[in-house]
């Protein structure tokens, strides 16, 4: 039997239940990401809409939010991103480049007992903003670095 | 294509687990463009990792295409003492997936 075949085949059949329980107002945002592949808000075009389709319309900036990037970035396509927090009960941390057409670049489920710390690279297209978004205890939280960006990294 | 098998280091340091990691994957966007023949080469990225410590998922991640070419992630934990099994699986918008596992430090 083909295997990858048949991987896509539940993946997207888990996908579609998903959608219908949503669709029908079963499910709290926090359930809808837990439950799979945020499509709505990696497709957000603007970082108001990345919030709304994560649930967090209105965060507020914060001190305990930590995003370390590079002041310059020679090469777009490979911009280190370390977000750290100090706020207790993190559920999620997702990754933001402001000015990508698709800003959310990756966001990330934490599990009980697993430090609010994630590094990874994630590609820029321009100039901008990082912004990392921390939801703890049902809040969302956020903090940003600008980044200068010499050689943008999406297209090419 | 998976062509090189991942690469994880998980150690204990102090009460916490420190974990790296890279994965090999081309990450496409599906905005680039084969020089050659001036077709758009097809996204190809991966969604889901799942990170595991003896079964039990500590850290989910969901990426996109603005994740670079052969992902790099780090993270801590705590409960994990050396010894222990560390499992990180992933699965890309073209349904091929891999999975690979470390002892920890």
């Amino acid at each position: 039997m083909n295997q990858t075949r048949r991987t896509l085949l539940r993946a997207s059949m888990a996908a579609g239940v998903a959608a219908v329980a949503s669709a029908a107002g079963l499910l709290s945002p926090r359930a809808v990401l837990a439950a799979g592949w945020p499509k709505p808000a990696f497709e957000a075009e603007s970082v108001d809409s990345v919030l709304a389709a994560l649930g967090g319309a209105e965060p507020n900036d914060s001190q305990d939010v930590k995003v370390q990037a590079p002041d310059i970035a020679e090469n777009g396509a490979v911009v280190s991103v370390t977000v750290e927090t100090s706020l207790p009960n993190v559920e999620s941390i997702s990754v933001v480049a402001r000015d990508n057409t698709r800003p959310l670049a990756a966001s990330y489920l934490v599990a009980e007992g697993t430090d609010g710390f994630i590094s990874s690279r994630i590609k820029m297209r321009k100039t901008s903003d990082v912004i990392a978004v921390v939801k703890a205890n049902g809040k969302f939280y956020t903090a940003k670095k600008a980044v200068k960006v010499t050689l943008g990294g999406c297209g090419g | 294509m998976a062509n090189k098998p991942m690469k994880i280091r998980a150690w204990v340091d102090g009460d916490k687990t420190q974990v790296k990691a890279i994965i090999f994957h081309p990450m496409e966007t599906g905005q680039r463009k084969n020089k050659q023949t001036g077709k758009l080469i097809p996204a190809h990225f991966i969604k889901e990792v799942h990170c595991e410590h003896n079964g039990r998922d500590v850290l989910t991640c969901l990426w996109s295409t603005a994740v670079s070419r052969n992902p790099f992630l780090s993270f801590r934990f705590k409960g994990a003492k050396s010894g222990d099994k560390i499992r990180i699986s992933w699965t890309d918008n073209q349904g091929e997936h891999d999975a690979g596992e470390a002892v920890i430090d």
